[in-house]
């Protein structure tokens, strides 16, 4: 029965799957190469590795479909410490991931329709609105989702993860790993660290039970080794936004996230991120700007509102105006230094206390403001994202801030990452246009 | 400072006159300035459903009043909601920089603009240079906005125009606890059935929509001189409660009302000499 299932998946996903993927992307990169580049657009063509980013999401998404009854599947949060889950050979779903592409393709309203149907309120994220709706009505733009054996949520993202989970576990009836971070506000106490290595610690043998395996503290350490590659390589890449003409955009990087959040500590996400470095590398050295004609250069703050990227990347690019750095795709990255895979529970410990989302507003205005001047931006768009309270809250007060102490120009721009009803494109433009204008007196 | 949507080229008339569209939600504003950014035409219109026909009309009655041809016309500048509708535009500013522009053109101490229109109410921040510094928009609602006061006279079966000499003879304000400008409707009804004068609950209405408005102002800082634009300026009682709430002085005139469109004349009159002066430096 082991050796059919193996040999269903390898078939299924490696040879059969990955290869019309491939083909589909070798295609893309023929199209693409000899597509003419558009003189009328107001930014620069899409990234060649683009269809790799494609084909990696694909992939992941495919062996998803057909892991059971092969591999056993975990859905996890985006600050789960996932590194020990990797090494016990789990495939990982990230239920927000999935809630972004369903925002790109705006499916998101219909599948959280669902949820709301059920009684859960439009107040709710709209990412956990987007899960819920998902596992109760089947509906997925990527043709079908993994059920979980094992479900493991962080609280240092946000504590909606303690009843969206809890309504996970309830539905698909398999055990729940919760792993609770002490909020920092000033420093991490060593008994926080103590606290967090301690369920860590005690989160194995739960994983170990479903999985039918033991922990290989190799596979474990190898895992933590090439997620801080993959994590430095990432933070390269997007330092190389300080360059002018800023050589990738926040709209890029929010692309080209999707490895480095779902697929960290795979070989592949090296290789793939040390390919998109280069790439970027030889924008700048051809002076490629993300945006034609650079005029001004912003920060976005929060989450990107996945259903608009076009009409927003064309309303700024049109007036020169590129998003050089976010703090979004920073988190990825900025925690890189905390994780040593010689002491893998204790730095993971350690790094999973520390996003941003856990820690005090002053510290998100400080990475801001060091972002202000590392890439040298003209001002901030705050995006008060009505689903992420934990990273709108105090945003009121950042912009203030920035303003009258940095002399920062920032606007709030209020939305949603995937509900569309909560976005207006005429006042949208209004605001945009008048910070636009505003800036450039 | 262009807003980039379909620009024209700007023409070199001989008499280098200047218009600005207000294309309001609710009203359409025109204003015709002469080569020395006087007022010489000006009108108002409702918008209406047919926001293009709307746009033409209003600019043509102020061509009108200021007896002056289209060909005299250097450049035109569309603001407001349906800035983009108007076709026969030189470029388009958004409101928030016209009004502020306006204010400063007739208020030139004005450091705080609070412009309460039909669906928007904007508060700017002007440093004294001239420059937009901040600026804050109402949420995607209506309650703080003249919007609030249709639906409280739609309520009360009485004109929009009758509303502030009403509310002005309250005495005693009822509290208009409700943030949503629709449901203010029912409160207001309920009020009238537990016997209120009208008067006290239009009062009471002018007091909940100034409020709104102050909170809009805050976050921008609120720095005298401050000048009040808009549509609703028209309005007494509203002048009077938001000077009694901010205990200051507004700036206002019978132009008030015109100001976004003033502000995209004269940012349409800056465009019209550069080109001409351009041309003449040119050609000598």
């Amino acid at each position: 029965m082991r050796l059919t299932d193996a040999l269903r998946y390898y078939v299924n996903t490696r040879v059969m799957g990955w290869t019309a993927i491939r083909v589909n992307r070798l295609y893309s990169e023929m199209k693409t190469r000899f597509r003419k580049e558009r003189k009328d657009s107001y930014t620069a063509p899409p990234l060649r590795i683009s269809s790799r980013t494609k084909e990696m999401i694909a992939r992941h998404y495919l062996d998803g479909r057909f892991a059971k009854p092969y591999r056993k599947v975990a859905w996890v949060t985006s600050g789960a410490p996932v590194e020990i889950l990797n090494a016990l050979g789990f495939h990982l779903f990230y239920p927000e991931n999935h809630g972004a592409i369903c925002g790109v393709s705006r499916t998101a309203e219909e599948i959280s329709g669902e949820a709301e149907d059920a009684g859960y309120s439009p107040d709710i994220c709209s990412y956990a609105r987007t899960d819920i709706g998902s596992a109760l009505s089947g509906k997925t733009p990527v043709g079908k989702l993994p059920p979980p054996d094992i479900l493991v949520a962080c609280t240092n993202i946000c504590q909606t993860v303690l009843y969206w989970y809890g309504f996970l576990a309830h539905h698909f009836k398999v055990p729940l790993i919760l792993i609770d971070t002490p909020f920092i506000y000033t420093e991490a106490s060593d008994h926080s660290i103590e606290y967090v290595k301690k369920q860590l610690e005690a989160a194995v043998p739960i994983a170990e039970g479903v999985a039918g395996k033991t922990l290989d503290e190799r596979k474990l350490k190898d895992f933590m080794y090439k997620s801080r590659i993959a994590m430095d390589l990432w933070m390269e890449i997007l330092g190389r936004g300080a360059h002018r003409p800023t050589p990738i955009s926040a709209f890029d990087q929010f692309i080209h996230m999707a490895p480095i959040v779902e697929m960290r500590g795979h070989s592949h996400t090296i290789d793939f991120y040390a390919a998109m470095l280069k790439e970027v590398d030889r924008r700048i050295a051809h002076g490629i700007g993300a945006v034609k004609n650079e005029r001004k250069r912003l920060l976005w703050d929060n989450l990107p509102i996945w259903h608009k990227f076009r009409f927003l990347s064309e309303t700024l690019g049109k007036h020169g105006v590129v998003l050089a750095a976010s703090t979004y795709t920073n988190a990825w990255a900025e925690l890189a230094p905390m994780i040593d895979p010689e002491k893998p529970f204790e730095s993971a410990a350690r790094a999973y206390l520390h996003p941003m989302l856990n820690r005090g507003a002053g510290h998100k205005l400080n990475t801001m403001r060091r972002m202000i001047e590392k890439y040298s931006l003209d001002g901030v768009i705050l995006h008060s994202d009505r689903s992420c309270k934990p990273y709108s809250i105090g945003q009121m007060d950042q912009r203030t801030l920035l303003m009258s102490e940095y002399g920062i120009p920032a606007l709030l721009l209020e939305a949603d990452h995937c509900d569309p009803r909560y976005f207006t494109d005429a006042r949208t433009t209004t605001l945009l246009m008048a910070f636009i204008e505003m800036l450039g007196q | 400072m262009t807003t980039g949507q379909p620009s024209r080229e700007i023409g070199k008339p001989p008499d280098c006159h200047a218009a600005g569209v207000d294309v309001g939600s609710t009203q359409t504003k025109a204003i015709v300035v002469n080569r020395g950014g006087e007022i010489i035409g000006r009108s108002l219109i409702p918008t209406g459903a047919n926001v293009i026909m709307a746009a033409e009309r209003s600019f043509l009655l102020a061509l009108e009043q200021a007896a002056i041809d289209r060909t005299n016309i250097g450049c035109i500048i569309s603001t407001g909601y349906g800035r983009y509708k108007v076709e026969f535009g030189n470029n388009q500013i958004t409101e928030i920089m016209c009004h502020a522009r306006g204010a400063i053109a007739i208020f030139p101490g004005t450091q705080t603009v609070l412009d309460m229109g039909g669906q928007d109410t904007k508060a700017i921040r002007i440093q004294p240079g001239g420059g937009v510094v901040d600026f804050c928009m109402n949420d995607k609602c209506a309650a703080g906005t003249g919007r609030f006061l249709q639906y409280a006279a739609a309520a009360l079966g009485i004109k929009l125009s009758e509303l502030g000499p009403m509310a002005l003879r309250g005495t005693d304000p009822v509290d208009i606890s409700t943030t949503c400008a629709v449901f203010a409707e029912s409160e207001i009804l309920s009020w009238m059935a537990r016997g209120k004068k009208i008067e006290d609950i239009l009062l009471g209405a002018h007091y909940a929509i100034a409020s709104r408005s102050i909170g809009l102002l805050r976050r921008v800082g609120i720095v005298e001189e401050l000048t009040f634009t808009g549509g609703v300026t028209r309005n007494e009682a509203m002048v009077k409660v938001l000077s009694e709430l901010l205990k200051t002085k507004l700036n206002i005139n019978e132009d008030s009302h015109y100001m976004g469109a003033l502000g995209a004349a004269l940012f349409a009159l800056d465009r019209a000499l550069y080109v001409k002066n351009k041309a003449a430096s040119g050609s000598s």
